[in-house]
């Protein structure tokens, strides 16, 4: 019977891996229910703007403060969870501490280890210090009540019980203790359990084992529902971003071609329509929904983190307009999980009455944007609100002509006379001798 | 003022070095014609063999385009890239970074490409060679702030063309706290210039202006139409018509060269 504990462990893990392998291919499928699109070319600089954005954090530096806090814990997740080998290997053999053979090395590692879970504590603390008692503004807009807003926390919280049981585990490992070598800082936390036997002692330290790598295989399921996917996606994401100029706005191949016919003057106009073209359903100009984007604009929805600071830059949000370029990411992903759960329950998309236009996203958000471009050079991973937005304006124009009026009015002006002013496109060098 | 046309160019068979897209801003807006002017008179002085399109050139498309109207915007950019392309244009200055920011990058995929300049771009290198030069003076102990375009700045990177100009005229350059690739919308851009603003707290071009006096300057200087209209506008909402004027760099080079 002493293997129970391991076929226990193997189980959890087996569990643990399985349902985040479940979890990993309904995030796939989902993230592909977006448009193609190709970002496969110049896979140098995609390298490159990897290595920089998300591995080196560059656009963190931006804000210095959260920069070096967030390094902290970036790094430390990184080399913390080395020590995750370790527990897996022990929990599934019945060793315990496997990798001592190393020696002195070995406890070095433990010994870097605990200082980094420490900094780690110390920061996550600090950050939910900044959110809830300092109440830095961008953590408190209103799309961040409910889940939202408890998502931060409940990571917070994990991320505080999941370092404070690896030093607690440590403290009370008796054998590890006596030979005072990589204990940096759960020497420290021995004092609290003095008096106690060496039975309770093995018991705590058994018990902080367990819940610490149950703790940690549930925050990976976590993940999925999570806000926190970010430290997954954002390395895909700055991976796929867009490499072009910011002010430069993909051109729309399906009007280029009817704008070329349109502008042939050998086309026949009568032509009939080629064989097989009636049953072709158009292509739709914009995005009303979420399946009308393509699917790096989903991956940036699940990417997002809801930092906000692409909402506390933005010029309409600032002024008190409605638009908030994080809330435009959230609401994508709000839907696109929608979309997904409906496909889930019925094998394939059942209409359901809704749509990202309207039911998500509001015109009135849409047309405050500026299209400066703020938000996308604030976030810290390259995600692209602004295509969205212009997106669903293109929706909003191109199949719905519901333009606010004073836009139609510019629009026909350009038309008419070539400038979005009413002026004779003949005056056009009048200044000259004005 | 010497402004040759591309027609009456072509009817010499002559080729100019560069055209000058003066834009709708350029060619209308009574504010922005200035502009235009102290550009064209900087071009005649350094002897720049440039023409215009004159009654040929049509909006660019860009408000089209951020507004979501796809259609317009190719219908636009096509006919304007036949012009363009009949032509022989290869290298294109501008004093919108509008006009420039679609010019530059939307037009190449439509058949257009072109290099293309914004004109603090040209004003600098005019310096650079020797062209034209700045006489200091004028604004001896000045503060000059510069008001960050987006279509120049984040949209295209170009940040620091306008500011070296500046420099060069002896005056003090403040940054506002927003600036560069931080700076704030003058709230013009995507459409906004050609609608009211949707409600909100504040007007986005007077929380700018804000920012702007904030720095206590002589002069906001631009290098755009639409942003000189927002801060023009913002400056004389705040009450500060007295004490700060609104600039383009190309004014500001003209008018240091008594032009």
């Amino acid at each position: 019977m002493d293997y129970i504990d391991n076929i226990a462990f193997a189980i959890l893990l087996i569990i643990g891996i399985g349902f985040f392998a479940k979890n990993i291919k309904k995030l796939t499928r989902n993230i592909k229910l977006g448009k193609e699109i190709d970002r496969t070319d110049n896979s140098k600089a995609r390298w490159k703007s990897m290595a920089m954005v998300a591995i080196g954090q560059s656009k963190m530096i931006k804000r210095p403060i959260a920069a070096i806090l967030h390094i902290i814990v970036y790094a430390g997740f990184i080399i913390v969870n080395i020590e995750v080998i370790e527990i897996i290997i022990d929990g599934l053999f019945g060793t315990h501490r496997v990798l001592s053979f190393m020696g002195g090395f070995y406890y070095f590692l433990i010994g870097s280890f605990e200082v980094i879970a420490f900094l780690v504590l110390i920061t996550v603390i600090v950050f939910w210090i900044r959110r809830m008692v300092i109440r830095i503004p961008r953590f408190w807009n209103k799309e961040m009540k409910g889940f939202p807003k408890n998502d931060a926390l409940y990571i917070l919280y994990f991320e505080m019980v999941l370092m404070s049981l690896f030093l607690i585990m440590n403290a009370t490992d008796v054998q590890f203790q006596e030979l005072s070598s990589g204990n940096l800082i759960s020497q420290f936390l021995t004092p609290i359990f003095n008096g106690f036997t060496p039975e309770s002692l093995h018991i705590i330290e058994r018990s902080a084992w367990w819940v610490h790598i149950v703790g940690i295989l549930v925050f990976l399921n976590y993940l999925y529902y999570s806000k926190h996917l970010h430290i997954l996606l954002a390395f895909p994401n700055t991976f796929y971003a867009n490499l072009n100029a910011k002010g430069k706005l993909n051109n729309l191949e399906a009007v280029t071609n009817e704008v070329k016919l349109m502008m042939d003057p050998n086309v026949d106009p009568f032509a009939a329509a080629p064989e097989g073209s009636e049953n072709q359903v158009p292509e739709r100009f914009g995005a009303s929904d979420v399946t009308d984007l393509n699917w790096v604009q989903l991956l940036n929805a699940y990417t997002c983190t809801e930092c906000g600071r692409c909402t506390s830059s933005c010029p309409a949000n600032q002024t008190g307009k409605e638009l908030s370029p994080r809330a435009i990411m959230m609401k994508t992903r709000d839907r696109l999980e929608e979309v997904g759960a409906n496909i889930d329950e019925n094998g394939k998309f059942i209409d359901d009455g809704k749509q990202l236009l309207n039911d998500y996203i509001t015109p009135e958000e849409l047309w405050a944007c500026t299209s400066c471009n703020a938000c996308v050079e604030e976030c810290p991973v390259n995600i692209d609100p602004l295509s969205i937005i212009i997106d669903m304006r293109r929706y909003l124009v191109m199949e719905q002509s519901a333009a606010p009026q004073e836009l139609n009015m510019m629009m026909t002006n350009i038309e008419n006379n070539g400038a979005p002013w009413q002026y004779n496109q003949m005056d056009r060098l009048n200044w000259k001798d004005e | 003022m010497n402004v040759p046309t591309m027609a009456e160019m072509m009817a010499q068979g002559k080729q100019p070095e560069v055209l000058f897209w003066v834009g709708c801003a350029g060619s209308f807006d009574d504010r922005a014609k200035k502009i235009t002017k102290a550009f064209v008179k900087i071009l005649n002085k350094a002897n720049v063999d440039f023409a215009v399109l004159g009654t040929e050139e049509s909006c660019s498309g860009d408000p089209a385009k951020r507004a979501g109207n796809e259609f317009l915007f190719q219908m636009q950019a096509m006919s304007n890239i036949e012009i363009l392309n009949a032509y022989e244009v290869k290298k294109i200055v501008t004093a919108c970074p509008h006009c420039f920011n679609t010019l530059k990058n939307e037009y190449p995929e439509l058949g257009g490409v072109y290099e293309v300049m914004h004109h603090t771009e040209l004003l600098k290198s005019l310096i650079d060679e020797g062209r034209i030069s700045i006489e200091g003076g004028k604004f001896n102990g000045k503060k000059i702030t510069f008001h960050d375009p987006c279509y120049l700045g984040r949209s295209n990177d170009i940040y620091e063309a306008p500011r070296e100009l500046i420099q060069q005229l002896d005056a003090e350059l403040v940054e506002m706290k927003h600036c560069k690739s931080n700076g704030l919308c003058c709230g013009a851009g995507g459409a906004q210039m050609f609608k009211d603003a949707e409600k909100g707290t504040k007007e986005i071009n007077v929380e700018r202006t804000d920012q702007a006096i904030e720095v206590r300057p002589d002069i906001i200087a631009t290098g755009c139409p639409f942003c000189n209209t927002m801060m023009t506008d913002g400056v004389k909402i705040t009450n500060k018509e007295e004490e700060i004027e609104v600039l383009d760099i190309a004014e500001l080079i003209a008018d240091a060269n008594n032009l």
